[in-house]
């Protein structure tokens, strides 16, 4: 989240798209209901179903799976064409004005640089126009044909309100009355927050309907405002955590990355990273790359992390390509994986296609599995018959299955949607002989460290230089981790203006990440957490829930990420001259001398804002971008690409180029793309989703969970069910190209069949929850039937939209 | 309603799914009196925690009987919302009401288990024995696998024979150690929830 949860109750239009918050983060829904009880505030659900979000909606409207980028380019359109955008904010605090190069270009959906054989792109023409002072060209009147705001009005001008209609199905009337209210957040005054979750991540273009929404909110102002933002939710309670500290296959700690295997100068390895300022005056906060770095590096190799091996570079693996989960399924269905390690994670039923993790964990020669309940994956070497339809003698693989701690055995932080990090403590003993995960991978690294101490073996030096100065090598503390990813001084640090005055003694805790220097001295296992356990101790242990300006700022309350600030861009709340746009929800303000207020500013404290500091400091450009350069790898403007399975044979957006008919920069494995089912067998367009009463695979462990939502069933709208003679509570099969699973058919009115280009498309509502263990009735994995194939900047798996046939039993 | 204490509101719903939903639904008292707590939570010990499901992070109050005293095993038996954390004001959602049932259910592992190459069943195996053969089993693949150099000998220093998935409900903490025995091996298929 840019904002948090208690902050929703400042908004005056509530957008949930691509998430059902009242049943899949029902405490925090609240907020939204304390918005439209004290604040007035108007609420809007799109959704394919009509979920219970969407019955306490003022407006719902539905929409088929997977076009979300058509609604919200319809909607860029609506607002450019009726000029309904917060024209300071885009003007000042965006890239609108940026001239972007000649060779860039957009053709029937595909942008300059394809390469149809590799499915990427050469992103060489996606950038901006540099003038002769090597910054980049603008035009503040957005006259030019090449800034962005004219590309991008010509982008969206194919995104009408009657394309919208015929590709998402949402009759018109609604899709107008819907821009029009949130057309209506484009005065400063106003305030829209948009809420999604894994209704946009689960598509093979859910990183560009996230930009879309993005781009609308920057349109109308609504970024880095009290009661604005976007909005995240994220699915488990320390995804946030997780991410952050980088346990990604291509990341490190605080969103820094792992070098690319042509990256062997350690020099040209930041000075990419440390990127400089693309306009006069601007900060570009990862100008400080290199301090970060090296405080990581001290961090986890202390001595022999050094300025002459370049802070122990060579000790981190380099990629040559994405490592992500359904890369690593792929190559072990190709036997070229061994070993594989599951911490609190089921994949068995978390990634795509059932059939082909089976296949793939069948071919291992190792399995450990670390969890505290019995997991699917733990047991796929069972028979369960047809749940689980497995030969055991076949199966060669080692498993391992050690039992850990829960949460409630544990102290510790996790970080929330908010960024804060709570800490949480200790109520009682595990059971049996259950262990912290802290002290089983302690087990197996010191083993593996005392075997390559003791025979030595490939590089060793990473493994027997890595710091471990705790207490009890074999138990390390939670807050002995804590106060190390945190960060302290290794040496003392004199100030920078005078060397005689000494800041911070060597040893002791540091405030923030400002502290950080590039030349050994410091260490911080995580520069984004900097601070988080400071000199005056664990600040994520802090209870104070004091609001003081009422506005639900409680920032004594644990400690968020960065610098415990509450709403990220906050600097954006204020005009250019530093005065809030909106008074009555203020967040910061330049008071002559500094920014202060209700939040930690999101700016350089100091900077005078007629120096013309933009207030996207993390971008090198000081504003946000429209156009995003390379970052993203389909293209700079988002663009609608049908579900990898559609109902549709072209995508209605660029008829007459296959090319563009799914996501063109998206990674497909050859048997996968064969796996893929075709709308002439599987007519019906079907979509996962949680319950209210259930979390993942954990809860049908759970006796009370069990109990009011005992069995699986799959939700099919009342036309679907005449039209086949599927009565309610009848036993249905669902078949997909990769399998089938058999449910209790739920005959509901919450799904209304969709006329998308003239023909009639029923969608089918999957919920996830069951498997064949736990003390719910045992149900057939939902995965069984979803595609193997993910976003083409994420991978995260298209389960929002796939095809599937429904019969009855 | 609202003249009811929460005690009062607590009793008669019984702290339950339903209670909890209905606080859910916005029939909770309108004030968390702070009073002496009876009956058996006047015996327990409070502890401060947060829900483990998802990212709203509802602060938690959980009651276990034992003073925490060495020898005194402490057994968790009621959970209720934390009417004092800022976002969900005492209230837990259907989920977070049944987490006592999570602590206490009868899948939640209790020792060490192993499954032999084609085999139907589990069998105990001891701590010592399960890491001694995972650390050996791991450190025979990171040496016949090791990339020092690629093709075009550049240093790249990857071991992609063996992969993790760490998990997203554990704490900073557990992330912040695995990721640093996971890199300092050398691993890249290494991912957690964040992705799916
Ligand atoms: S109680 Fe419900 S809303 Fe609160 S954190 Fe747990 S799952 Fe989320």
């Amino acid at each position: 989240m840019t904002n948090h949860w208690v902050d929703i109750k400042n908004a005056d239009l509530v957008l949930i798209m691509g998430g059902n918050a009242a049943e899949a983060h029902p405490c925090g829904f609240k907020w939204v209901t304390e918005a439209k009880a004290h604040n007035k505030a108007k609420l809007i659900v799109v959704d394919p179903r009509f979920t219970r979000s969407a019955s306490v909606a003022d407006v719902y409207a539905p929409i088929r799976t997977g076009t979300d980028i058509v609604f919200l380019g319809g909607l860029i359109n609506y607002l450019l064409t009726n000029d309904k955008i917060q024209r300071e904010y885009v003007v000042n605090y965006t890239d609108l004005s940026f001239i972007v190069k000649d060779e860039f270009a957009f053709t029937d959906g595909i942008y300059s640089g394809y390469n149809v054989d590799k499915r990427s792109y050469d992103k060489s023409s996606w950038d901006y126009a540099r003038g002769d002072d090597g910054y980049v060209k603008t035009d503040p009147t957005l006259a030019d044909p090449r800034c962005v705001y004219n590309l991008l009005k010509q982008h969206y001008t194919r995104y009408t309100p009657e394309m919208v209609e015929r590709v998402c199905g949402t009759p018109k009337d609604k899709v107008l009355q819907i821009w029009d209210m949130i057309a209506s957040t484009a005065t400063p005054d106003r305030a829209m927050t948009i809420m999604y979750a894994l209704g946009w991540t689960q598509h093979s273009i859910g990183s560009q309907m996230i930009r879309t929404g993005a781009m609308v909110q920057l349109l109308l102002g609504n970024i880095g405002i009290s009661g604005g933002g976007m909005n995240a939710l994220r699915g488990h309670s320390n995804i946030q955590g997780l991410t952050d500290l980088g346990l990604m296959s291509n990341l490190l700690t605080g969103y820094m990355t792992l070098p690319g295997e042509k990256e062997q100068d350690f020099e040209a390895y930041i000075g990419l990273r440390a990127q400089k300022p693309l306009r006069p005056n601007q900060l570009s906060y990862w100008q400080n790359y290199r301090k970060f770095f090296v405080s990581f590096m001290k961090s986890w190799w202390g001595d022999a992390a050094t300025a002459e091996n370049n802070w122990a570079f060579d000790y981190l693996p380099k990629l040559d390509k994405q490592y992500d989960m359904l890369q690593a399924y792929e190559l072990m269905n190709q036997g070229k994986m061994n070993g594989y390690i599951c911490q609190g994670f089921n994949p068995l039923a978390a990634a795509p296609n059932k059939a082909k993790l089976s296949a793939s964990f069948s071919k291992l020669k190792y399995l450990v599995i670390m969890d505290p309940l019995a997991t699917e994956t733990s047991e796929f070497w069972k028979n369960y018959g047809p749940l689980n339809d497995v030969d055991s003698s076949k199966i060669q693989t080692e498993v391992f299955r050690l039992p850990t701690t829960c949460f409630a055995e544990e102290n510790g932080s996790l970080t929330n949607s908010s960024r804060w990090l709570q800490w949480h403590w200790k109520g009682a003993e595990p059971p049996g002989e259950a262990r912290s995960d802290l002290e089983i991978m302690a087990g197996l690294f010191l083993r593996m460290r005392d075997m390559y101490r003791k025979d030595g073996g490939a590089f060793a030096d990473p493994i027997v230089n890595l710091t471990w100065k705790y207490a009890q090598p074999h138990s390390p503390d939670p807050e002995e981790l804590a106060r190390e990813y945190s960060g302290n001084a290794l040496k003392d640090l004199a100030d920078p203006k005078d060397a005689t005055k000494i800041t911070r003694k060597a040893g002791e805790q540091l405030a923030g990440f400002a502290e950080l220097r590039d030349d050994g001295s410091t260490a911080s296992g995580c520069w984004i957490f900097c601070g988080a356990w400071g000199p005056t101790g664990n600040l994520m242990a802090r209870r104070d829930n004091a609001d003081p300006t009422g506005i639900g700022q409680t920032i004594n309350w644990a400690w968020a990420w960065p610098a415990n600030r509450r709403v990220l861009y906050n600097r954006a709340s204020c005009d250019p001259h530093g005065k809030p746009f909106n008074p009555k929800r203020k967040l910061i303000a330049w008071n002559g001398a500094a920014w202060a207020g209700a939040d930690i500013p999101d700016f350089k404290v100091d900077e005078n804002p007629e120096n013309g500091m933009g207030p996207f400091i993390m971008n090198p450009e000081g504003v946000a971008r429209f156009f995003a350069r390379a970052n993203m790898a389909e293209g700079p403007f988002p663009e609608h690409y049908e579900p990898f399975e559609s109902p549709l044979a072209t995508n209605p957006l660029n008829p007459n180029q296959p090319q563009a008919m799914n996501n063109p920069a998206a990674r497909v494995f050859a048997q996968d793309r064969e796996a893929f089912g075709k709308a002439d067998k599987f007519p019906h367009v079907a979509t996962t989703y949680r319950l209210t009463e259930h979390f993942h695979y954990w809860t049908k462990h759970v006796r009370l969970n069990a109990i009011v939502q005992p069995e699986q069933f799959v939700e099919i709208g009342a036309a679907l069910a005449d039209e086949l003679g599927i009565g309610n509570g009848s036993r249905v099969r669902v078949s997909s190209n990769r399998g089938h699973i058999e449910a209790v058919a739920m005959v509901t009115k919450r799904i209304k069949p969709l006329t998308i280009e003239g023909k009639t498309v029923h969608t089918v509502g999957v919920p996830i929850h069951w498997g064949f263990l736990g003390v719910a009735k045992p149900g057939y994995l939902a995965n069984t039937l979803t595609p193997f194939v993910g976003d083409a900047n994420t991978n995260t798996p298209e389960f929002k939209s796939f095809l599937v046939k429904v019969e009855k039993v | 309603m609202s003249e009811m204490t929460r005690r009062q509101f607590l009793k008669i719903t019984g702290t339950t799914l339903v209670g909890s939903s209905l606080a859910l639904m916005g029939f909770s008292p309108g004030v968390a009196l702070a009073e002496v707590r009876e009956y058996k939570l006047t015996r327990a010990t409070e502890t401060r925690n947060t829900c483990p499901y998802c990212s709203v992070a509802c602060g938690i109050l959980m009651y276990s009987l034992g003073d925490r005293a060495k020898n005194a095993q402490s057994n968790i038996f009621h959970i209720e919302g934390d009417p004092d954390h800022p976002v969900n004001r005492g209230t837990l959602c259907p989920k977070g009401a049944g987490l006592v049932d999570f602590i206490h259910s009868e899948s939640r592992l209790k020792v060490p288990e192993y499954r032999a190459p084609g085999s139907d069943k589990w069998q105990r195996i001891s701590w010592n024995d399960a890491l001694d053969r995972i650390a050996k089993l791991m450190k025979a693949d990171r040496d016949a696998n090791f990339v020092a150099k690629n093709a075009d000998g550049l240093t790249v220093n990857r071991w992609l024979t063996t992969g993790m998935l760490a998990a997203s409900a554990s704490s900073n903490e557990v992330g912040y150690l695995t990721h640093k025995v996971a890199r300092s091996l050398g691993l890249l298929a290494f991912d957690n929830q964040a992705r799916v």
